[in-house]
């Protein structure tokens, strides 16, 4: 099933790439009862960079959340040989193997089942605005849409190709949204998994919200204990790479897919 | 969205045909806004760019002023402004401003012109946009032996000083190689290149690197194209086409638009005045289609 339809709702959380980060997934789960979101969705790339994907998978299933697939469920459901990030660097592809390797060997064969069966796009309404959630883009699962590289008219154009007034979208990393008009544009909710590479330890998730006058789309800082996530990293022999990124908020490796702007707010 | 037909490869008489590529949606649009004319003469230029190639003039501004308009409607998603050396335009910083204001702009110049006074104003640019102003700077090696050899003596220090002025100013360029001997896309190639510029104070490396086209300049100093080269009778998947650069992209210069950013100076690549005269498929007849479709490759950041 590529599509999954949902009734409407007026406040909708939405988890971006998980990257096996389960103690945030935990807090995010503890934290959204509080928030009375009506719904959560989770976006896709539960697994990747972090430790023991299959305790992300079995906290995802317990909950009552809707979910999608990204690129990492698409790869592992279908048996490819890499996690088809879409990085165009060698050094970036290096990393992104060793974390799509660890992956897979680490995720029960049930789990990679129900990726597998998990739909591409999710269409709902919230306030009465006609949402379309994807992974990449509405076109492509896997493309990046950076806050800096999404520009007003192309917006506008995939909201008319795709036949919708609001795209939500993860995949980049990095939180962001660009209303074109009242009710009309892009969010993209960033990730739960690693930091938003500005030096602080913190996840982010978004919760979307209609109000009178448009979306308000807020942005929710997750503290969790990234020092146990940094130590079973390294039990697990993920790369130091990754381990600084989890305690310094800095991101060390796929940055090449950086466009210039995001790339100059960070430290490497 | 589909990425359109695919297209077998004979005819009913038996002729092997070339493929045609479709346009999925124009989110690239590059602009040739120095024209063929630059303050160098790379001997691997696959236009043969020089001070002296007037092919294709300067642009003006009210013309890509005109291409920006029409852009905007297309929905583009990010502009790409080149030669020639495109700091020889010298309404360049202003065409920057207009584009910067409606989407992402990315520059290739080889350096020399970006003087530290440029290279603030390129910053301020930057500042004023929500949009990514990213600049490509040539260096064809590690070193001025290889760099020179290419683009004439002296010519690495001065590329090198433009790429530190942009660092001063705050700005991360993408250093662009073309792969004028076998190591520079290796491994080990590319160390040297990340290597050379830490150690020159760049702590945000950013390296792309090129195929050689043999069109242009470059015939002489290797070879041209051989037959072998060609697309011909081979079918596109739609894999494959959705690959390919000119599946998104056009390439606008004083003369019209062309398919592509490679295919300016080839008989055949001319597809209209205006964008929306370009937005059919293509047919990939030229042997450069040919480097694209083997090597993956894309003029893109």
């Amino acid at each position: 099933m590529r599509y999954a339809n949902l009734e409407s709702y007026d406040r909708v959380l939405f988890i971006g790439g998980i990257y096996s980060n389960y103690l945030a997934l935990e807090k995010a789960f503890t934290m959204a009862r509080s928030l009375k979101a009506e719904a959560v969705i989770v976006m896709g790339d539960f697994g990747g960079f972090g430790p023991f994907p299959d305790r992300t998978l079995e906290l995802l299933r317990r909950e009552k959340i809707f979910a999608i697939q990204g690129n990492y469920e698409e790869a592992l459901a279908g048996g490819a040989e890499d996690c088809g990030c879409g990085y165009t660097d060698p050094r970036d592809n290096h990393y992104a193997q060793i974390s799509y390797d660890y992956t897979r060997s680490c995720t029960s064969a049930e789990h990679v089942r129900w990726m597998g069966e998990l739909p591409r796009y999710i269409r709902l309404s919230i306030g009465g605005q006609r949402t379309l959630v994807c992974h990449g883009s509405p076109r492509q699962i896997n493309e990046f849409l950076w806050q800096t590289m999404t520009p007003r008219p192309f917006i506008e154009k995939m909201l008319r190709d795709f036949d919708t007034d609001l795209i939500i979208c993860t995949h980049t990393g990095l939180h962001w949204s660009r209303f074109i008009e009242p009710g009309r544009g892009v969010v993209n909710v960033g990730a739960l998994g690693r930091p938003a590479n500005d030096g602080k330890t913190n996840v982010w998730m978004s919760l979307l919200e209609w109000q009178d006058y448009g979306f308000r789309a807020e942005f929710i800082p997750i503290e969790y204990d990234f020092d146990r996530l940094a130590r079973e990293m390294e039990s697990e022999k993920l790369p130091p790479e990754f381990v600084a990124t989890i305690r310094t908020g800095w991101w060390t490796t796929c940055l090449e897919v950086l466009p210039a702007k995001e790339r100059a707010r960070g430290q490497f | 969205m589909t990425t359109g037909q695919v297209v077998g490869p004979t005819t009913a008489e038996g002729e092997k045909k070339f493929p045609f590529a479709p346009l999925a949606a124009l989110d690239v649009l590059w602009l040739q806004v120095a024209g063929t004319i630059c303050n160098l003469k790379c001997s691997h230029c696959f236009i043969s760019c020089s001070p002296t190639n007037h092919s294709h003039e300067m642009m003006s501004l009210a013309h890509v002023r005109s291409l920006l308009d029409e852009a905007k409607t297309l929905g583009v998603k990010e502009y790409y402004f080149t030669g020639g050396e495109p700091f020889l335009n010298r309404d360049l910083l202003i065409m920057f401003e207009v584009a910067l204001a409606q989407g992402p702009v990315s520059v290739l110049t080889n350096g020399i012109l970006i003087t530290p006074k440029v290279a603030a104003r390129l910053r301020e640019l930057s500042d004023a946009s929500e949009h990514s102003l990213d600049i490509r700077v040539s260096l064809d090696g590690y070193d001025a032996e290889t760099h020179d050899a290419i683009r004439g003596r002296g010519m690495f220090q001065r590329a090198i000083k433009g790429v530190m002025n942009l660092n001063s100013a705050g700005l991360v360029p993408v250093i662009t190689a073309a792969e004028v001997t076998d190591d520079i896309g290796a491994e080990r190639g590319r160390a040297q290149f990340l290597e050379m510029l830490k150690s020159l104070g760049v702590n945000r490396p950013r390296l792309k690197i090129l195929p050689i086209l043999r069109m242009g300049a470059e015939v002489e100093r290797t070879r041209a194209y051989q037959e072998w080269e060609s697309l011909r009778g081979h079918t596109l998947s739609e894999t494959e086409a959705a690959r390919l650069q000119c599946n998104s992209c056009r390439m606008a210069t004083s003369k019209g638009v062309y398919v592509c950013p490679l295919l300016i100076e080839q008989d055949g690549a001319r597809m209209g005045d205006r964008l929306t005269d370009t937005l059919g498929p293509f047919e990939l007849k030229h042997s450069a289609c040919f480097t694209c479709h083997s090597t993956g490759f894309s003029c893109r950041t």
